[in-house]
């Protein structure tokens, strides 16, 4: 079955897929699933396959998926590209239409190059569900994100359900490597049409002008201590050392302008929400004691996950009152 | 030999400055006569064309294809090259020299030429600019010339160094045929596949900038006018597939400069912008990359002010399974030989008022000229007999699937086109109806 860009229904490559109101019921199946006891949900996906291939490293994601398909009932696959066929030469094309016919029903992919899920899903039929695709888009991640800041902001009542004015006069800032950045580019372009504001911070080498070009709410903002007064909610991000392609950075330069320290964060913006989607690396893109401390809620975003993805998989294979929003 | 009567129809023959109603008698290879309608009654002649509704235009000429032959088979042969390029109304190409092995030797070159690869068009080559295209040794100029070479090219990568740009223009000015540029800075360019800018960011794509095309260009202007300056050699730079306005602009200088520098621009720099990548369609993807719309526009203002003086295809076929890939991982390149009349006339004439004159200028006599193809993009008396008969209003939808190239990579699948070829001779010989 073919959705509207010609992709198989159910699958998520970009948050750009879905409307609002798809967000919103996701954001529904998710906290129904949450309520659910583990008896139930064990049912509501039995006998069903899910693959999971995985080309480039995770810890969170390839866990909190595979993780969320168990207890939803599924059988699930774990390719990876070491120890695979890929290693000898195989094409993504034919490793999908092997899962494909080894019975997988949706592919959850990780992958090292921008908008490979596309070929994945262009060319298996199969809804796919974006886990990271180069530095292009997570929205699996952006939608934990959002429910984690809904939660945290409002209360978990509240967060079963969005319009485009949930998030109005909730001001987000993204700090660090956005270039390389698929998380910053899939928070950057679902929380704006929520009514929230995006300030992108971080210096020109990591942050180029282009950034505007993800739309309309996003704004760029060199200095951080000056975006972090406007916020309510501060998401940091890993310098990727593996994406960097020779680009020289002074890295003490940089943790002194952009590091979220206590000091940094009591003089700015005591109260705000401190998000990081991992890996973190403790001492350069953010303090020890500010992931550990009172606003961190890192470890919500990972609880998060797990449910946000079990909406994504029910989703996928069509079950859970997701017909009547995804015409 | 050949002997053919075109009736009826709107010669349309810059060279001579002809566009109006004629008929033209082509006999041994030759254009024999170019008549007021009925001036040629009396002759009896083996075929008569009606060409009643259609123009009649000087064989069209492409600069720059890549026929894969020898070594890369699959994606395209001489042979299906060619009637590619028939279908697409044209009567002469030239083969770039990045097939394998690299076109750097006059034994390769002789062997593309050969009557035995089948080729139903007039084939020219371009050989290597330096040895295997690898930017250390030149080749040798002058034996490669004499054997027929029209140019040289290191194509699908710059000649790099200073020093060696430098000796192959010089090298090929003095033996009057230009050196053919692909003016990308590659040391800029590393991992990159597609334009720079906000579409390339969206996607997570690395991006090409402006700036690698133009440093290469105005640094090669700067060679040619030392080479004038110091050796006394007015050398001949052909820039391939401009891209940006920035490079378009440095070559308009140049030319107002009086320096010897050339280039064509590509269907689809005009046509389309970075945004045809949409879902990451590999079948946009080409290198030069599609740039902005503001950098489409200055192509059509350089073919419109004669700054860019020809249409080149860069015809680059490619298999499936090489653009059914990672973006990233997919080859560069498009097909081009038969979508090139239908884009320039919808895209050149139609929507941008270019005469019909003008167009077929840049596409037969202008390319003609800039590799010296004595008796080609002329209808005069005496020319070669190349010819493209086509219907210009006829508007149609390409499908590749019913393409002649041996490959199907191409953008412009279910596109509009402006212009349909009826029918193609090449001295003389029909090998091409529609």
């Amino acid at each position: 079955m073919q959705g509207r860009f010609g992709y198989a229904k159910g699958s998520l490559l970009s948050v750009g897929d879905l409307s609002v109101a798809e967000v919103s019921a996701v954001l529904r199946v998710t906290a129904e699933l949450e309520a659910m006891p583990r008896a139930e949900r064990v049912k509501v996906l039995a006998g069903r396959t899910i693959a999971l291939l995985f080309c480039e490293s995770s810890t969170r994601t390839r866990t909190s998926f595979e993780l969320a398909a168990k207890q939803l009932g599924a059988t699930t696959t774990l390719v990876s590209d070491k120890s695979s066929s890929i290693e000898k030469g195989e094409s993504l094309k034919d490793t999908g239409l092997t899962l494909r016919a080894l019975g997988a029903e949706c592919i959850i992919l990780r992958h090292a190059n921008s908008g490979a899920p596309y070929v994945l899903a262009r060319t298996t039929g199969l809804p796919v569900l974006n886990a990271g695709d180069g530095m292009h888009e997570h929205p699996s991640q952006a939608l934990l994100d959002l429910r984690t800041m809904l939660v945290r902001l409002f209360g978990v009542e509240r967060a079963a359900f969005v319009n485009a004015d949930s998030l109005r006069g909730v001001t987000v800032v993204i700090t660090g490597d956005i270039l390389h950045s698929r998380v910053a580019r899939s928070n950057a372009m679902l929380l704006p049409r929520l009514g929230a504001k995006v300030l992108l911070c971080g210096p020109e080498a990591l942050l180029p002008e282009d950034a505007l070009g993800l739309g309309e709410g996003v704004e760029i903002v060199r200095d951080f201590d000056v975006a972090l007064a406007r916020a309510q909610v501060v998401m940091m991000l890993r310098i990727q050392k593996e994406r960097l392609a020779g680009l020289e950075l002074n890295l003490g330069e940089y943790v002194g302008r952009y590091q979220l320290n206590a000091e940094r964060l009591a003089a700015c913006v005591p109260g705000a929400l401190v998000l990081h989607p991992g890996p973190m690396i403790r001492g350069l893109e953010i303090a020890g004691e500010v992931a550990d401390g009172a606003n961190s809620a890192i470890e919500d975003q990972v609880r998060h996950g797990l449910s946000v993805r079990s909406a994504l998989l029910v989703r996928a294979l069509g079950t859970g009152g997701f017909e009547s929003v995804t015409v | 030999m050949s002997d053919v009567l075109i009736l009826g129809g709107r010669v349309v023959d810059p060279a001579s400055g002809v566009d109006d109603l004629r008929d033209i008698w082509l006999r041994d290879g030759r254009v024999a006569a170019v008549e007021l309608p009925g001036g040629l009654k009396d002759v009896k002649a083996a075929e008569t064309l009606d060409a009643a509704g259609c123009v009649v235009a000087p064989g069209f000429v492409d600069v720059h294809v890549h026929f894969r032959e020898p070594g890369q088979t699959y994606k395209e042969t001489i042979a299906t090259g060619t009637k590619a390029a028939a279908a697409g109304g044209y009567t002469s190409v030239v083969m770039m020299p990045n097939t394998v092995p690299v076109n750097d030797s006059v034994a390769t070159h002789e062997w593309m030429v050969d009557a035995a690869r089948g080729a139903i068009v007039k084939l020219f080559t371009m050989p290597a600019a330096t040895v295997g295209s690898m930017g250390e040794v030149l080749t040798d100029y002058a034996a490669l010339v004499k054997a027929g070479a029209v140019g040289f090219t290191d194509d699908g990568k710059p000649v790099l160094e200073d020093a060696v740009m430098r000796a192959a223009l010089l090298g090929a000015g003095r033996l009057g045929v230009p050196v053919s540029q692909h003016a990308e800075d590659t040391r800029l360019t590393g991992g990159c596949s597609m334009n720079a800018g906000p579409v390339a960011f969206r996607l997570g794509l690395r991006g090409m900038t402006v700036e690698a095309e133009a440093r290469i260009v105005e640094r090669d202007i700067r060679l040619l006018r030392e080479i004038e300056k110091s050796d006394g050699v007015l050398a001949h730079l052909h820039v391939q597939h401009v891209s940006t306005a920035r490079a378009m602009d440095a070559i308009r200088q140049a030319k107002a400069h009086g320096l010897h520098v050339t280039c064509e621009v590509a269907p689809h720099h005009f046509t389309l912008t970075d945004e045809a990548i949409g879902d990451y369609d590999t079948h946009a993807k080409m290198n030069p990359p599609l740039r902005d719309e503001a950098d489409r526009m200055a192509m059509v203002a350089g073919l419109l002010d004669g700054t860019a003086d020809c249409i080149a295809t860069d015809h680059a076929p490619h298999a499936a399974h090489e653009k059914e890939v990672e973006f990233e991982r997919a080859a560069n390149g498009i097909t081009g030989l038969e979508t090139a009349l239908g884009l320039a006339l919808r895209v050149l004439h139609k929507a941008n008022g270019m005469p019909l004159a003008r167009v077929m200028g840049l596409m037969s006599a202008a390319p003609a000229g800039i590799v010296g193809l004595e008796g080609r993009g002329s209808l005069g008396v005496g020319s070669f007999g190349d010819v493209v008969i086509f219907d210009a209003g006829a508007e149609w939808v390409y499908e590749a699937a019913k393409g002649w190239s041996k490959s199907r990579n191409t953008p412009f699948d279910g596109a509009g086109m402006v212009g349909r070829v009826r029918g193609t001779l090449v001295e003389g010989r029909v090998v091409y109806k529609g």
